[in-house]
């Protein structure tokens, strides 16, 4: 477009049209950025997660599991508790590296198919999940159907003589510990990489 | 005051010519014509008519049936839905401590025609989905997709995908076991996405587990979010339409007109 003089390349009708698409288009992003942002946050605000005691160290045998309903989510009543499946550590099938935090085994429920709740069936020392057939052994390794790796375990801790239970962790087929992912997403080979630890994981706390 | 063309209209609505001996003079203003004033004043301010004639009273190809009425039935089941769920808004409240179960058990046992509505919106959900795959399948089959109605055709696909995702977060809502368990594993199928699925699954329940705005999250979406798009696209995809026109059903042959025929072939 011409200007009026001689090389002007930006004249009045031009500026004014810039000036009104500009400030429109700032007003818009204005409004939709923080408000994309505020949607998205969750995303990225880590959860905290504290320890909660179980029990005491004779309430868990090695040769069965125990149940336990363990609050996830504070504040929501029955939708924030799961349950966890917690015996003793017994070296002589527990072959992954001993540490201060799997003296007690602690089993999630939830499947790593999709994530319904796994039940524990003593006569067939397997866990069994009602909806797509997953079947897990003693040691929560995948013996059958659809799920993509072994049960989830939560940190235990012995504190001043009490079984202590803390934040959930993944495991790959051969129990090496990962930071917690939803289920149906596999960590062995490329897995780990194809789904990436989450921003929101909770950290093992220190107190 | 000018008044625009009429629409053509039935035969059993047009006005009948007067006997004779009738009284001609029936005042300055009848009343019988004061709604047509009102349309009229409106009109004048507006110049509406000519889109809605041009929406309701366009020509369509000879030979079209029941089958056609099925993209209609949808919209109207939409609307059945929208219509049904902004009252059910009026007694829900998305408590995940509680509260939603309870007040959907209000809606359901205590308010009175609550059950009827609820039932409306719950079974006019699956009603909504199935007369979409109808109306594909009809577009589908008829070759209606085609140039020129490309466009109109990936419109839908979009509404179906909105209307799968209605179905998704309102399924939640009543926050029964069924509604929850049937969230988790829809959730953790969003999570198998590599890469973008962990930080999908966290978006949709506002955490790493499901939690206190998990619910409302899914409610702000069920009725807000999406109806508004799906609303919006239906708009579109009917301007489509209108400005396209529909499509003779496969099996006519296409009938030239005579003059343009060689005389040769007569």
């Amino acid at each position: 477009m011409p200007g009026t003089f001689e090389g002007e390349t930006v004249n009045r009708r031009r500026f004014m049209n810039l000036v009104t698409n500009g400030a429109g288009g700032v007003a818009a992003v204005a409004i939709t950025l923080p408000v994309l942002g505020f949607a998205a946050g969750p995303i990225f605000s880590r959860v905290p997660f504290e320890w909660q005691t179980i029990g005491m160290p004779a309430d868990f045998p090695k040769s069965t599991y125990q149940t336990r309903v363990v609050e996830i989510v504070q504040g929501i009543g029955e939708a924030g508790k799961t349950t966890a499946y917690v015996r003793a550590r017994d070296p002589s099938i527990d072959t992954e590296p001993e540490d201060q935090y799997n003296q007690f085994v602690a089993l999630s429920s939830r499947c790593m198919h999709l994530g319904c709740p796994v039940r524990f069936v003593a006569a067939a020392e397997r866990f069994i999940c009602p909806c797509h057939g997953g079947v897990y052994d003693f040691r929560g390794m995948v013996a059958g159907g659809p799920p993509v790796r072994p049960l989830d375990r939560f940190y235990t801790r012995l504190k001043d003589g009490y079984v202590q239970i803390g934040p959930r962790y993944s495991v790959n087929s051969e129990l090496r510990r990962f930071s917690p992912r939803d289920p149906g997403e596999p960590l062995d080979g490329v897995g780990q990489y194809l789904y990436p630890a989450r921003f929101s994981t909770s950290q093992i706390p220190q107190s | 005051m000018p008044r625009l063309p009429a629409p053509p209209l039935p035969k059993a609505l047009m006005p009948r010519p007067k006997r004779p001996g009738e009284a001609q003079d029936v005042g300055a203003f009848p009343p019988a014509e004061a709604g047509i004033t009102v349309v009229d004043w409106i009109d004048e301010r507006t110049s509406l008519s000519p889109g809605i004639r041009w929406m309701l009273f366009r020509k369509v190809p000879k030979g079209i049936n029941w089958a056609y009425t099925l993209g209609s039935a949808t919209l109207f089941a939409f609307l059945a839905q929208a219509v049904t769920g902004v009252f059910l808004a009026m007694y829900y409240r998305p408590d995940a401590a509680g509260g939603a179960y309870e007040s959907i058990r209000y809606i359901t046992d205590d308010a009175f025609l609550g059950q009827f509505v609820r039932g409306m919106h719950k079974w006019g959900a699956s009603v909504m989905i199935i007369l979409i795959f109808l109306h594909m399948a009809r577009v589908f089959f008829y070759g209606a997709y085609k140039y020129p109605r490309e466009l109109t055709w990936i419109i839908g696909v979009v509404l179906l995908i909105l209307t799968l995702v209605m179905g998704f977060t309102g399924y939640l809502l009543p926050f029964d076991q069924r509604a929850y368990w049937a969230t988790i594993v829809g959730v953790n199928i969003n999570g198998t996405g590599p890469f973008v699925g962990p930080f999908l699954s966290d978006f949709l329940r506002a955490g790493p587990e499901f939690g206190a705005t998990t619910l409302s999250r899914f409610y702000a979406i069920h009725m807000l979010l999406v109806p508004g798009a799906i609303g919006a696209l239906i708009g579109a995809h009917l301007y489509l339409v209108s400005k396209l026109g529909i499509t003779a059903p496969p099996w006519l042959k296409a009938e030239p007109e005579p003059e343009l025929l060689e005389h040769s072939e007569v």
